[in-house]
């Protein structure tokens, strides 16, 4: 029996470049028990459009919310920046009447309305708040005790901390808990809430690669065998541009950049093959080596 | 110096309703408590690699009424919008959200960069930000995924009419 439904919120970035996300993480979803229902129809969360236009990332996301209302359901978003933007509008049209109404005579022109009746999450808070831990920890059954791993959290996931109020940005501990129950350890490293440079890309491509790169070194220096993501926009960064940095800055890293999802599927029993292992750009072959009989 | 800075201010430049313009907006509210400790620029990632971008600057130019100056600098587009300075700041400015009001200010005036107007424009055609290939679609379907909800571009486009931004988007084509 389901005791979780929700409605996915895959966003823009998934669907267009980060498949092996989405795979993994509607493989545990269902392997945990939480029911999954598409969204009806969609429209991108508008965070994108949020710097040169407030007012349309408004009723972008406020489409959205009504959306969900009108299926009744609470959404879960795979992507940080879709459930932050999505739990901020919930927030200022639920305590600015007059925004509401302002935004409301907007989407009348489309025959919706936000009521304000649906919450979102991220799929973290998903896993930790509904699934919980103990769960988690039960359908391990192969616990990946010798992988040393680290986290990246993002920041879309924690900030701006009085809107998303979800942990503590200065020093989360979520996504550590999570890669634990799996039986890794989760390495500190430096910087650890480092900002991944994914939105300067297109603005300026070398400061978001000097970001990434910041991280990656950060993260060979504690020897890391790979680096835990729960955003499809920090997995392009690291994953997509790894070998784009280490030939612009003349470094090696050889760090596979995996989706938490992955992880805990390897954990739960899956196949890398289920899990989209064959995705993901940098090569995986050490680690699932070192995980499953012949990498498979 | 940084590009923005190069220039002795006139008192010609300065519009000293700027800041009060600033603060009727969502999120520019606080413009006027600012400091200028500069925790937001000591604790911004993009600032520790760009020589440009201080974003305590970018505050001290609205709260002095430097509005031709400020909109139409580069940097102000450098923001990556991870909140750090929104979260330290002792007080509680909202820095990101000042810049993004700027940035929405220098949108008004038709300076939005490339990349958000093909954002723009594909949200408008298909209600995604990014232009899915056909190949990706397909793959859905090889890969056991279920096929991808549909965008409304008439109801969107209904929802967004009149809005100042997009009628540049549409007529430059994205």
């Amino acid at each position: 029996m389901t005791e979780h439904k929700y409605l996915m919120f895959l966003g823009c970035a998934i669907p267009y470049r980060v498949a092996a996300y989405e795979i993994s993480a509607r493989k545990i979803l269902q392997r945990l028990g939480v029911e999954i229902v598409e969204m009806p129809e969609f429209n991108c969360c508008g965070l994108p459009l949020d710097p040169v236009s407030h007012e349309t990332m408004l009723i972008l996301a406020a489409r959205n919310l009504a959306i969900a209302e009108q299926k009744g359901l609470d959404i879960v978003a795979l992507c940080p920046g879709c459930a932050g933007t999505l739990k901020k509008v919930s927030k200022m049209l639920r305590e600015d009447k007059h925004l509401c109404e302002e935004i409301n005579g907007r989407l009348k022109e489309a025959g919706l309305e936000y009521k304000g009746t649906v919450t979102s999450k991220h799929l973290l808070q998903v896993l930790v708040e509904d699934v919980g831990l103990e769960k988690i920890k039960e359908m391990i059954v192969r616990p990946l005790t010798n992988m040393k791993v680290a986290e990246h959290n993002g920041c879309h996931i924690l900030r701006p901390k009085e809107y998303i109020g979800f942990d503590d940005p200065e020093d989360p501990k979520t996504l550590k808990t999570l890669i634990e129950a799996t039986g890794a350890t989760c390495l500190d490293y430096m910087d650890e809430t480092e900002c991944c440079g994914a939105p300067s890309v297109g603005v300026n491509d070398k400061i978001a690669l000097q970001l990434a790169r910041d991280k990656l070194n950060h993260i060979k220096t504690v020897d890391a065998q790979a680096l835990i993501t729960i955003c499809p926009f920090c997995h392009i960064m690291y994953d997509t541009n790894e070998l784009r940095i280490e030939k612009m800055f003349n470094e090696v890293y050889g760090i596979p950049i995996l989706h938490y999802p992955q992880l805990l599927g390897l954990a739960m029993g899956m196949s890398p093959e289920e899990l989209a292992f064959n995705e993901l750009r940098v090569d995986c072959s050490k680690i699932l080596g070192q995980v499953c009989e012949g990498g498979k | 110096m940084t590009e923005t800075a190069e220039k002795p201010i006139k008192a010609s430049e300065i519009d000293s309703k700027f800041k009060y313009e600033i603060s009727k907006m969502h999120g520019g509210e606080k413009v006027m408590r600012c400091f200028q400790c500069g925790t937001c620029t000591s604790d911004c990632p993009v600032a520790r690699f760009s020589e440009t971008y201080r974003p305590r600057q970018i505050i001290r130019m609205a709260q002095l009424g430097l509005r031709d100056r400020v909109l139409n600098s580069d940097t102000l587009w450098l923001c990556a919008a991870c909140f750090t300075c929104t979260d330290r700041c002792p007080q509680d400015v909202e820095v990101a959200s000042v810049i993004r009001v700027l940035r929405n200010l220098a949108a008004e005036k038709g300076i939005v960069p490339q990349v958000f107007k093909e954002e723009a424009s594909s949200i408008l055609e298909s209600g995604y930000a990014y232009r899915i290939p056909e190949l990706r679609l397909k793959k859905r379907e090889t890969s056991g995924l279920p096929p991808l909800p549909k965008g409304n571009p008439q109801s969107v486009g209904k929802t967004l009419r009149e809005i100042s931004f997009l009628k540049c988007v549409e007529k430059k084509g994205g």
